[in-house]
């Protein structure tokens, strides 16, 4: 496996990924420095993975000083949840699981209720969850590359007493001098992340072998189309229409969320690099397989002020 | 070949992008990745005014990169339809036009952040807006900018607003600067006309000490000189954007050569075992048994170990984070800064320094601000500047005070000694922000340019008489009895019979009067807002120095700032600062009116009168509230005693 670590030399040239890595981790520890009560917001995703391993590099010797926290909607991969018990357990760390109860108790699920299930389960019970534990600043694996209004969010983005975020109302964010000070109730929202790309954190994921959920590699997996969106059936749950039986298609994720609203390519790739090679020949971008983005142009920016991460 | 028609909306969808990505990624990914990890990357702005062609050349880049995949694209070709200013064709602006309420005004009113690579390097482009009010975000962008790329519409030549972000450029310390030579379609491509305008722009950048810039003619539009070069312009034979871009060195080779600093973030201590301090070297090179100092303490050591999860490093250079072991138990925290002992930089506490003022509140001289530098942060107060800098101009203007997006020069003094450096030397340790304590905003970004001298040459002076003993032969507490209140409140008549009462019982005070030290300490101030904070500065500083002689002080003004009763009650020893609040309402104290000024204040005869047109920011937590509608003047008196006697 190739490594980041540096060999001793007169000169020496530090890479994109040195950098980046070097940037994250002071994030990091600002956050830890000047936070009274920080989370790690990890959602199990690759993004989720490499922001833990960058944690992991961040405190070293120690484990990192916070606990994770994962907003559970019921509806993720299995394969998510395998993964979620083993990373937090292997970095040393707690893990919170937090459903919104109300919910749960209404049975919100992506097949009768659309929005109202990313409403309900994610923006909601992300909001209970930071009151619920009192925490003042919350880590989450936002890219900017990923969408055109997190281009301008700041690392540190601050949300007032009741989560919304004011796009007109950033705090200038010079040198790396990041102003983490906040009034009694608000918090920050902290993006290690922030500068990474999609291709960035594979290879990073490569080079460091990061363990990430298998759904990222192909397999035979059963598979039904709906809307446009290829869908994997993960369990008993999925309501099968009349006539409509799952087919088993070599397939593979290139964003993990909940099942029924995650799509699927299909392909072959069985190994990192061949991912790799998949995503930078091919012609989509990353967030297309997510449902949720595709109402309207802004809908993102919509659903950040409404607090969605 | 002279701009005819304009089929760039067709070429983009049926062309492949011009920078041809590398063939390996298909036939040997793994060949591909290898080289691939040894990518360097490079921060750069761009600064021009949304008329230069700014988002189309971004757009341009992003496509020629092959940044912009087909569905984006396809989302574009919506946007351009509903929105765009380009008519039928693509508007690449909308690419780089993040938030809704931006698209709708059809102007960038922040910073985004825009990423591509190319086979040798990845990229960070800070998308600025150029227009005057957007110093703010300009400056911003160029914090953390390796180069600079100034775009000059080529039908306009060298404006204003290039001089602007000339200057900023070089004011954040930028040494590469590319003047980007746009819209060459529209010119005919003429070689007189950029050679004209190279001309007219080496004069200028002479006069702000540019001394070297690359200029390149392009069109970004049509793709000119930006990722191949152009058929259309044969005489110009220097690089094209992209491999200039892929060419310039970055800051950090720089700040390699530079002696060791590593402001210290966090001590990590898992266990009794280990203690280690991390963070990211500033500048310089550390290897174990390299001696360093820890400054301000300025204690030694050597480096023992450089930890990181990858294990113990051999080197480690700037732009690193790590975590170093001592050989020594050395005191070392959060703000510190690991030097080389041999090259330590300068610890002081008074410095000039440019200011460039983010706030919509106007820059208050005298009024206390955080300061954070490096990983400290300080309590800090500003002068009035001593110049403030037109941009447009360059003219240097006499200020008071600044505004938002003002560039000025000011001195500032520290709470305490600070490790910095020149911000031209290093802007790791020499570029700060201010924060405001209430509002928790920053306010203003800073340039350290040197410390000043008088600072280091005044130094406290030791008496044995300290303040216990004077405190001791009075037999009584120090403290500061701070009244506050609107004009009419009550305050003078209240304070003046609480210290005819304590005087009555044998204390020692002293009444310090609003009005009665306007007529003499501070008699060359006014009633800005500017002047309010001075005022009640030099107040603060008097009332100290009475408790340091033993006496109970009390004070009677409007004081109508929470900044500065909290920048007072700093001042002061803790428990030592009694903050009354005369509560007068309003319509109570203006129906009183004793000295006749609201009447004046709402003729408009007396300008900035608080609670008229100029604020009263009431107490959040006053030891001691007196009401005077209930209560005469005579019992508020004896509450406050009564209350002053039971500490």
């Amino acid at each position: 496996m190739p490594s980041l670590a540096l060999r001793p030399m007169d000169e020496i040239t530090l890479t994109h990924l040195q950098r980046l890595e070097a940037e994250s981790i002071h994030i990091l520890r600002e956050v830890v420095a000047s936070a009274e009560n920080p989370v790690m917001l990890y959602s199990v995703g690759k993004d989720s993975a490499c922001m833990l391993h960058l944690a992991k590099k961040a405190f070293y010797p120690a484990p990192p000083p916070f606990p994770l926290l994962h907003v559970d909607t019921t509806w993720k991969f299995r394969a998510m949840y395998d993964l979620r018990e083993k990373a937090a357990r292997e970095a040393g760390m707690d893990l919170i699981v937090y459903q919104n109860p109300e919910a749960l108790a209404q049975g919100i699920n992506p097949f009768d209720h659309g929005g109202l299930h990313t409403d309900m389960w994610k923006t909601e019970g992300l909001k209970q969850a930071l009151t619920k534990y009192n925490f003042d600043v919350a880590f989450g694996g936002a890219r900017r590359d990923e969408e055109k209004s997190r281009a301008k969010e700041r690392v540190f983005s601050f949300r007032s007493a009741n989560h919304r975020w004011d796009p007109k109302n950033q705090r200038p964010e010079l040198w790396k001098l990041y102003n983490t000070r906040k009034a009694k109730g608000e918090s920050i929202r902290v993006f290690p992340l922030s500068n990474w790309t999609e291709l960035d954190i594979w290879q990073y994921i490569h080079l460091e072998g990061i363990e990430i959920v298998p759904l990222y590699f192909s397999a035979p997996r059963p598979t039904v189309i709906r809307n446009g969106l290829m869908l994997m059936v993960d369990d008993h749950r999925f309501p099968l229409e009349p006539g409509e039986t799952p087919v088993m298609r070599s397939i593979r994720f290139r964003t993990l969320g909940c099942y029924p609203l995650t799509g699927a390519v299909e392909s072959e790739a069985k190994t990192l690099p061949q991912v790799i090679q998949e995503m930078l020949l091919s012609t989509t971008s990353e967030r297309q397989g997510r449902a949720i983005d595709h109402d309207q142009s802004a809908s993102m920016e919509k659903k950040k002020q409404e607090g969605y991460f | 070949m002279p701009a005819a028609k304009d089929p760039v909306a067709q070429d983009l969808m049926t062309q492949d992008p011009i920078y041809v990505t590398d063939a390996l990624i298909a036939e040997d990914i793994d060949a591909y990745l290898t080289a691939h990890q040894h990518k360097t990357m490079l921060r750069f702005i761009t600064c021009g005014s949304v008329d230069d062609g700014k988002s189309t050349l971004i757009g341009r880049l992003l496509y020629d990169t092959k940044m912009i995949f087909e569905d984006q694209l396809a989302a574009l070709e919506k946007d351009s339809k509903a929105v765009g200013t380009q008519g039928a064709e693509i508007d690449f602006a909308l690419l780089v036009d993040g938030l809704a309420a931006e698209r709708e005004q059809g102007i960038t009113i922040d910073v985004a952040y825009r990423f591509f690579a190319t086979e040798k390097r990845k990229f960070i482009v800070a998308d600025t807006p150029g227009h005057e009010q957007y110093t703010r975000n300009m400056v911003t962008g160029a914090s953390t900018a390796d180069l600079a790329v100034i775009l000059i519409d080529a039908r306009q030549g060298v404006l204003t607003q290039t001089r602007r972000h000339s200057y900023l450029v070089n004011l954040l310390g930028i040494r590469n600067v590319v003047l980007a030579i746009n819209k060459m379609d529209l010119v005919g491509y003429s070689q007189e006309r950029f050679y004209e305008i190279v001309k007219d722009y080496s004069h200028f950048a002479s006069q702000i000490g540019i001394t070297a810039f690359t200029a390149i003619p392009i069109s970004g539009l049509k793709g000119d000189n930006i990722a191949s070069r152009s058929a259309a312009m044969p005489w110009y034979q220097g690089p094209t954007l992209l491999t200039h871009l892929e060419d310039a060195p970055v800051n950090l080779s720089r700040l390699q050569d530079a002696p060791l600093r590593m402001p210290v973030q966090w001590v990590n201590r898992p266990n009794l075992d280990f203690r280690g301090f991390a963070g990211q070297i500033g500048s310089g090179v550390v290897r174990p048994g390299d001696t360093i100092r820890v400054l301000p303490s300025g204690r030694t050591t050597t480096v023992k170990s450089i930890v990181t999860y990858d294990g113990d490093l051999a080197v480690a250079v700037a732009g690193q984070s790590v975590t170093l072991t001592f050989a020594d138990e050395v005191d070392c925290s959060r703000g510190d800064v690991i030097v080389a002992a041999d090259a330590p930089c300068e610890v002081a506490d008074q410095f000039e320094a440019t200011l460039v003022w983010m706030d919509e509140h106007e820059m208050l001289p005298g009024r206390p601000y955080l300061l954070k530098i490096g990983t400290q942060v300080v309590t800090a107060t500003v002068t009035e500047p001593k110049y403030e800098v037109n941009v447009n101009t360059l003219e240097h203007l006499a200020a008071r005070t600044m505004q938002l997006n003002a560039i000025g020069v000011v001195n500032i003094s520290t709470d305490r000694a600070i490790p910095f450096e020149a911000y031209a030397q290093n802007p790791d340790l020499g570029g700060f922000i201010l924060i405001d304590r209430i509002s928790n905003a920053t306010i203003a970004a800073g340039l350290i340019h040197f410390a000043l001298r008088r600072g280091q040459n005044i130094h406290w002076q030791a008496v044995d008489i300290n303040r216990d003993a004077h405190a001791a032969q009075k037999g009584q507490k120090p403290v500061v009895v701070w009244f506050t209140g609107l004009s009419g409140s009550g305050k003078s008549t209240i304070a003046n019979l609480v210290e005819k009462k304590l005087h009555a019982l044998g204390r020692h005070t002293f009444l310090l009067d609003g009005d009665n030290v306007r007529h003499g300490l501070n008699r060359d101030l006014g009633f800005t807002d500017a002047d309010r904070v001075e005022n009640i500065r030099r107040v603060g500083e008097v009332a100290r120095l009475m408790t340091d002689a033993g006496l109970i002080v009390l004070t009677a003004f409007i004081s109508p700032f929470r900044s500065e009763r909290r920048m007072v009650r700093d001042l002061m020893a803790p428990g030592e600062f009694i903050e009354v609040y005369v509560n007068t309402p309003l319509e109570v104290a203006e129906a009183r009116d004793v000295k006749g000024l609201y009447k004046k204040a709402r003729a408009g005869k007396l300008k900035n009168f608080t609670g008229i047109d100029s604020p009263y920011e009431a107490p959040e937590a006053a030891e001691i509230v007196v009401d005077t509608v209930t209560l005469s003047p005579e019992s508020a008196a004896e509450q406050i005693v009564a209350s002053l006697l039971a500490r």
